[in-house]
């Protein structure tokens, strides 16, 4: 049995007119089917690159990037994405912003069932009656909602979240989170969560992955013992404030302020 | 007051108290016809020379139209190969700017001349050519301004560059389309103009201006420039209409 996502020895580097930008190097990274990775690390260290290279968007200068044991070559249906910015298309409605995938990956579903398909996770994530609505009628926290929707609505094994939640207000995103563990409690997926909210990544996590300076190793590994569900509450118990404090000290030995251990300080 | 009925009143208001003004003043001013003339003077104008007006409006209109579709074709495809590819554009750039800088009345003798006799031909070409330019830049800049996560959502699906183009790039473009449609098509009728003004034996509105000239016939004249701004109007309103279909979505609701 193949992990769902596995990361082996992947290095790359931009290339800029000043001479090459080595953004990863040396990344490892693997996550089950159904598990819930967040990567964490310093701003501008080559999260979104990740992204990027499990989606097929692109190929690693070295390394692998395998999904289901298969090394990924170019962009496949089978992902699913949101960005920070939802992106939504303002030409269309709520529901047929949902659908847009639809149109795109191969299937076998009618107009109908693709319709019901939509409106069923709009549901979900608690944006019925606004399915004829603009982007530009909703708020930033709605739009969110509807471009998880979009993401999911092809059914996708992987999905990839780069920082969905992070232009939104502290209650909004809480009410996000929640509405993060309720789908995928209805609409199981692998997911892949960049963040910089560490509160973030241990509520929605079952692993969080630290990531170093640019350029970005894998640092540190950090497994969240309570998987599944969780309400809010977890993050006021002393194991979330031991995790808490553990992955506050990485960050800081990622970004160069707090010597590594087993380091002179 | 009914909203759809101010939106009539409104500007029809305005047009009126504007020929009052125009009236006015030269009433006041006591200018000759031969100056100035009143907006009385034209009634008399456009009556007697009815059937011109018909016939040199469709002439003007029609070939104004052609010269900007023309325009909309071949500046989209400019802006297409702009906005998609940073080299066509770093090369094209100085090309259409250097080319849309030289005064199109300059070119006029020049296109009468190679295509002599070609008088609908001409008046197409010059139309299209002082137009299309603002249509090219915009649409480029719309394409290449398009954020990069709207592809990666489509591109992440294994869709095609040209599906991208249809369900993302296209859409987004059309409001800086139109608005660059808007300038297009005043600059269009500047250009059916040049040339029927400027080539002998035109036809079309300018020539009708040409032979008030020639006549001393100022009334005539005005009649014209009345006859162009309402044309002007009346295919500016054609592409408002046209905007509301196509890029309604891009106006907010008044606040």
């Amino acid at each position: 049995m193949f992990p769902m996502i596995r990361i082996e020895g992947v290095r790359h580097a931009y290339k800029t007119p000043s001479g090459p930008l080595p953004v990863l190097d040396g990344l490892e990274m693997s996550l089950d089917e159904g598990g819930f990775s967040a990567v964490v690390g310093p701003s501008g260290c080559g999260k979104s690159t990740l992204t990027r290279l499990i989606s097929g968007l692109m190929k690693p200068d070295e390394g692998k990037v395998m999904l289901h044991g298969e090394v990924v070559t170019g962009p496949r249906a089978t992902v699913g994405m949101a960005f920070q910015n939802p992106v939504l298309l303002e030409w269309r409605s709520i529901l047929q912003n949902v659908i847009l995938p639809l149109e795109i990956v191969p299937n076998t579903l009618s107009k109908a069932e693709c319709e019901d398909r939509a409106r069923y996770l709009l549901h979900l994530v608690g944006l019925e009656g606004f399915e004829d609505k603009r982007p530009s009628e909703l708020s930033g926290g709605m739009r969110q909602r509807a471009s998880l929707c979009r993401a999911l609505v092809h059914k996708p094994e992987v999905l990839i979240l780069d920082e969905p939640f992070g232009a939104l207000d502290a209650f909004t995103r809480e009410d996000l989170w929640q509405t993060m563990h309720k789908v995928k409690e209805n609409e199981p997926f692998t997911g892949v969560l960049i963040t910089h909210d560490l509160r973030e990544a241990i509520f929605l996590a079952d692993q969080v992955v630290v990531l170093s300076g640019r350029p970005a190793r894998t640092q540190y590994l950090l497994d969240v013992p309570d998987t599944g569900p969780r309400d809010l509450e977890h993050l006021y118990t002393p194991e979330a404030a031991e995790m808490l404090a553990i992955l506050r000290h990485q960050i800081e030995i990622a970004q160069g302020r707090a010597p590594a251990e087993g380091e002179a300080a | 007051m009914n909203q759809n009925l101010g939106k009539v009143m409104v500007p029809t208001a305005a047009m009126i108290i504007f020929l009052l003004i125009w009236e006015a003043v030269v009433w006041a001013a006591g200018w000759p016809k031969y100056k100035m003339a009143a907006p009385s003077d034209l009634l008399p104008a456009y009556i007697k020379h009815w059937d011109l007006f018909v016939t040199m409006s469709w002439q003007t209109l029609w070939r104004t139209v052609v010269g900007l579709l023309l325009a909309v074709v071949v500046g989209t495809g400019f802006g297409m190969i702009m906005g998609f590819s940073r080299v066509m554009r770093d090369a094209l750039y100085p090309l259409l700017v250097g080319f849309n800088a030289i005064p199109k009345a300059t070119v006029v003798p020049i296109v009468a001349l190679m295509f002599v006799g070609a008088h609908d031909f001409n008046t197409v070409l010059i139309a299209f050519m002082i137009s299309f330019f603002p249509i090219a830049v915009s649409v480029s800049i719309g394409l290449s301004t398009l954020e990069p996560e709207y592809r990666d959502i489509l591109r992440s699906l294994g869709a095609s560059q040209s599906t991208i183009f249809w369900k993302i790039a296209l859409p987004k473009t059309l409001p800086e389309f139109f608005g660059a449609m808007k300038v297009a098509v005043t600059l269009a009728f500047i250009g059916t103009n040049l040339m029927e003004i400027v080539s002998p034996h035109g036809r079309g509105l300018g020539a009708l201006f040409d032979s008030g000239k020639t006549n001393s016939d100022y009334p005539l004249m005005f009649a014209v420039l009345i006859a162009l701004a309402v044309l002007g109007i009346l295919l500016y309103y054609v592409v408002v209409a046209l905007e509301k279909i196509f890029a309604g979505w891009a106006e907010r609701p008044a606040q």
